[in-house]
């Protein structure tokens, strides 16, 4: 039970002269239950990587199993691939379009063909998971808040029951609170309902926080893909192709060389405190 | 050694790529070229080479265009089409343009040239040449549609070098200033030509947005491929409103910030980059008529009495 990608390669507009390789023999393997981060700067292939996991794009060459079964083979049914791997866009607020909240979030279950009743009590749990108020269901999603609207967004692909969650820069344009609450929910989100989870961001703080895994993108290719930790002890290169690592990290390497003894591991701020904390208490 | 080793990887290389080519999978080509298509469409078929034709004045391909067209119709003799295909090769050749781009905007002009070249055949009268079972081709006939085939033919490949050497903010720019004396008898020249391109801008933005939000809806699993004609009208429903909604929002924000940049229409606007002929457009411009005169000459010496 896991997506597995095989020697995945992707040209855009092949044969002109726009062509691009946008993926190059990209060979990954998404495990059940697992939080994963995706990491690198524009252009280096995350979102166009995304979009095949669940068939939006299809490779140029190379083959996607889920859960054992080659995505790509004739007749396999894409409609519940894409409801088993739900993918939210970046912006995800621009495809909202109904006359109000609750309407849109029933449109993905509406479309697998459940009966009424189930789609209504999915749309109700999924706009509960987001944690969006009761009061706004009946309202046009045009009048909520970007927070607010992202969630619904959310909650329209968390109807549809998948079980691998593709995020795509969730949190691009929202003010700090807002930007935790919606990582706080689809943390809580992944331990409650035990999903796969695909973050994509540009901010290595967030990653470091929420995430066990991280694959780094870098021309279409995979560059790192290994625990925080490990990732991040690799800064110097994270920087070569414009990526960082979190600040607490710089912090800790600098601790270090000042002869400071502690682990230059940690990537949250948390772990750096103690960290800190007892390299402090071994001095005194 | 060492070089073994690299030469073990490039073969390895070698036969991954091979074996990546076998695997191909279908639908993929299929889908580009669709995308491909909804890309002939619209205008923005720029084709980005370092090339003379590329770097002259719009005003001048604007003109040379004209002066093509003009000349294609004005004479008709074998000769004269002689001297055409020959400039007509050449500026395609100075283009760097692949002529595979070049013939594709002939693809949709196949059906036409069709019909022109089926009905001259054998609706012309004159002197029979061959009797297909009732219909008859004549000797004049034969000439008209090779004629007419010919004009459509380059009628489309002298604008398409037009149209893939110039980038259509330069065509609207040449366009404004070509058309500039129009102001004078208050025909809205700026305007126009603001609105031309701000909607080729648009274009391939709109094709963007819209494959973002199709993609967006698909990922919720709409469809907009099954169905009956109604069905699919209203399939389209959650494509379209989030497409109006993010054109508005587009439009709201580019007039947001043209009036932020004190934009006030092209009362003493100035450019950026004036359009002034170079030495190059004045040379073109003399080919040009130096293309017409020989185009008339050859047009007045017979060959094999055409």
């Amino acid at each position: 039970m896991a997506i597995r990608i095989e020697h995945l390669n992707y040209v855009y507009s092949e044969g002109t002269a726009f062509e691009k390789h946008a993926l190059k023999d990209i060979n990954l393997e998404l495990f059940d239950g697992q939080f994963i981060g995706v990491i690198g700067h524009t252009g280096s292939g995350k979102s166009t990587l995304i979009q095949h996991l669940n068939g939006l794009l299809k490779g140029t060459s190379g083959a996607i199993y889920y859960n054992g079964k080659n995505i790509y083979e004739e007749g396999y049914d894409l409609r519940t691939l894409r409801s088993k791997v739900g993918l939210v866009f970046q912006y995800p607020e621009h495809q909202l379009f109904e006359v109000d909240v609750f309407s849109d979030v029933c449109f993905g279950p509406k479309n697998l063909g459940l009966p009424k009743e189930e789609v209504e009590r999915r749309a109700k749990e999924a706009l509960r998971l987001v944690g969006l108020k009761e009061k706004h269901y009946r309202k046009s999603p045009f009048e909520l808040s970007g927070g607010q609207k992202r969630r619904v967004a959310i909650a329209g692909i968390l109807a549809m029951e998948p079980d691998v969650l593709v995020l795509d820069e969730p949190t691009a344009g929202l003010d700090p609170k807002g930007r935790d609450e919606i990582l706080d929910q689809v943390a809580l989100l992944h331990k409650e309902k035990h999903i796969t989870v695909v973050l994509v961001s540009h901010s290595m703080e967030d990653v470091a926080r929420y995430v066990e895994r991280i694959i780094v993108m870098n021309k279409g290719q995979v560059m790192f893909d290994d625990t925080p930790q490990q990732v991040f002890q690799h800064y110097r290169e994270l920087e070569s192709v414009g990526l960082a690592a979190p600040q607490v990290t710089y912090l800790m390497h600098d601790l270090k060389e000042k002869g400071w003894n502690i682990d230059p591991q940690a990537t949250t701020v948390e772990e750096a405190a103690e960290s800190i904390f007892a390299a402090l208490h071994k001095k005194a | 050694m060492r070089y073994y080793a690299e030469n073990e990887n490039g073969q390895a290389d070698r036969k991954s790529a091979a074996k990546a080519g076998a695997g191909k999978i279908p639908g993929a080509r299929h889908r580009e070229r669709e995308k491909a298509m909804i890309r002939d469409i619209t205008l923005g078929q720029y084709y980005p080479a370092d090339s003379v034709i590329h770097k002259l004045d719009p005003r001048v391909k604007l003109a040379g265009t004209m002066v093509f067209i003009i000349s294609l119709f004005a004479f008709r003799s074998v000769s004269a089409y002689v001297v055409a295909t020959l400039a007509l090769a050449a500026v395609i050749h100075i283009s760097k343009v692949p002529l595979k781009f070049m013939m594709r905007g002939l693809k949709s002009i196949l059906m036409l040239l069709m019909i022109t070249v089926v009905f001259n055949l054998f609706l012309i009268p004159g002197t029979p040449v061959l009797h297909l079972w009732k219909l008859t081709v004549t000797k004049e006939g034969i000439e008209t549609a090779a004629f007419m085939a010919i004009r459509l033919v380059y009628l489309i490949l002298g604008s398409s070098v037009m149209t893939l050497t110039t980038t259509p903010n330069n065509l609207t720019d040449g366009l404004e200033k070509a058309l500039r004396p129009l102001g004078k008898i208050h025909v809205p020249v700026h305007e126009i030509s603001m609105i031309m391109s701000i909607a080729l801008r648009f274009i391939p933005i709109l094709l963007d947005e819209t494959d973002k939000i199709m993609k967006a809806q698909m990922a919720r699993g709409a469809d907009f491929e099954s169905g009956n004609l109604i069905q699919k009208a209203k399939n389209m429903v959650p494509l379209l409103v989030p497409l109006f909604i993010s054109a508005f929002r587009r439009a709201n924000d580019l007039a947001m910030a043209m009036e932020a940049r004190g934009y006030h229409g092209g009362e003493g606007r100035t450019k950026m980059k004036p359009l002034v002929y170079a030495s190059r457009d004045k040379a073109a411009y003399a080919v040009m008529a130096g293309y017409l005169i020989v185009m008339f000459a050859a047009s007045r010496i017979m060959i094999f009495g055409f």
